[in-house]
């Protein structure tokens, strides 16, 4: 029963851009159409899954001075992986997310996952909890994707909804889009759910930098 | 350095602050965009430290890249030394400015740890690579796109001033509408679009 909740957990109540609003960039940069969100989300949930299964293993092993470091080792060399595979077999897919692929090691979602899990958790529970965050952040960027992908092209996994009714808004599919859209759909998630997501601070990064203990948050 | 140089230096450093400015245009370095851009105080000091720092990790990353990656053909291994080297150089800055110039580290120091994960720094990185850029090119831009960093989060730290004290639907309050005066902003940089060729 516990799997069950770890997964839906990222997917629902902790979705890690929703609702945790960790992993902005990619979220706006890459979703100009559905099939790009797609495949960022996937990649990210590949490198996820690896790097939350090797920080659990090594959990007991990794000193704490120097787990952080250690952390962006394992998940950069997962991230070498998942780049030199799509070069090989999705060469489209890789011209398109560009340098946000190697940009997955400074993805915020999957350093606060493995502080806040994997180096916590027993292999299992690591490996479902990457996979439903994972999930989660593939079902946010498929919606944010294909939202600007219908009103900016008029088009969903490039074939035409719209039979050409009515002229697609470009501004969609370029930066501002991605920022309204952001923002729209954050809008509408508050408006719907019980908990309301106000601000990106120190309590939802999960990020153990220290200057939240030492009271001197950032962005409060 | 002739005139055609200089002129060079000058259209990469104004590219990257306005017409492809990171955080606006090339979405790099949201998270602390959004996070530390509600005072000013904040905006100029998360400033500060990430143009310090994009200016030395641009002209480090370069270095190792070209001799050490690139001579002993280990390019496939550049998203870990460059993560490598960006990790340890935050550190190194750090220490250094503690030691050297306390009032700097006054001022910068609580940013320096956020920067690590900042994805405009492995960002310029990776672009001064694929842009083939030469080591003072690599290091101007670098410069330039946290100039412009900058300046994104202090013109919006100023309109987030100006948020804190309108009426906002419930449901929009806080990231929302942050999200929604960010596309304004946006916008309003498309004014630059073509200003340099």
């Amino acid at each position: 029963m516990k799997a069950l909740k770890v997964i839906t957990n990222g997917i629902f109540k902790e979705n890690p851009t929703l609702r945790l609003v960790l992993g902005t960039c990619p979220t706006l940069a890459v979703t100009t159409s559905a099939i790009n969100g797609i495949g960022m989300g996937l990649s990210a949930t590949v490198v996820l899954i690896c790097s939350n299964v090797v920080i659990s293993l090594t959990r007991k092993l990794i000193p704490d001075k120097v787990r952080i470091p250690a952390f962006i080792t394992i998940i950069a060399g997962f991230v070498t992986i998942v780049q030199l595979l799509l070069k090989a077999y999705l060469p489209e897919i890789d011209r398109a997310l560009g340098i946000f692929i190697p940009l997955i090691v400074v993805n915020c979602i999957i350093l606060a996952r493995a502080e806040m899990f994997a180096s916590k958790n027993n292999v299992f529970y690591s490996a479902l909890d990457g996979l439903g965050m994972g999930i989660g952040f593939t079902l946010a960027l498929l919606i944010m994707g294909s939202i600007r992908e219908f009103l900016g092209n008029g088009t969903i996994f490039g074939i035409t909804v719209t039979a050409n009714l009515f002229n697609p808004a470009i501004i969609m599919i370029l930066p501002p889009g991605g920022f309204l859209t952001f923002g729209a759909v954050v809008g509408i998630l508050n408006k719907v759910s019980k908990i309301k997501i106000q601000q990106h601070n120190c309590q939802t990064c999960g990020l153990k930098c220290g200057m939240h203990a030492e009271g001197k948050e950032v962005g409060a | 350095m002739t005139g055609n140089a200089v002129r060079e230096m000058i259209v990469i450093i104004m590219g990257a602050i306005l017409v492809e400015n990171f955080v606006l245009t090339k979405f790099l370095g949201i998270c602390p965009f959004l996070g530390v851009s509600k005072k000013l105080s904040t905006s100029l000091g998360m400033g500060g430290a990430v143009i310090f720092v994009m200016t030395i990790a641009s002209a480090a990353t370069w270095v190792v890249n070209k001799f050490l990656l690139v001579r002993f053909g280990l390019e496939y291994l550049q998203t870990v030394a460059f993560i490598l080297v960006i990790a340890s150089l935050v550190q190194f800055v750090e220490t250094v400015l503690k030691k050297v110039i306390p009032p700097l580290y006054k001022a910068l120091g609580i940013y320096l740890p956020l920067i690590t994960t900042n994805c405009a720094v492995l960002g310029v990185a990776l672009l001064n690579i694929q842009l083939e850029y030469n080591l003072a090119k690599s290091t101007v831009y670098g410069f330039g796109a946290g100039v412009g960093f900058t300046l994104a989060m202090i013109l919006f730290s100023g309109v987030r001033e100006r948020i804190e004290l309108c009426d906002i639907p419930e449901s929009l309050k806080g990231l929302p509408i942050t999200l929604i005066a960010a596309a304004l902003v946006s916008v309003s940089f498309f004014g630059f679009q073509g200003l340099f060729q």
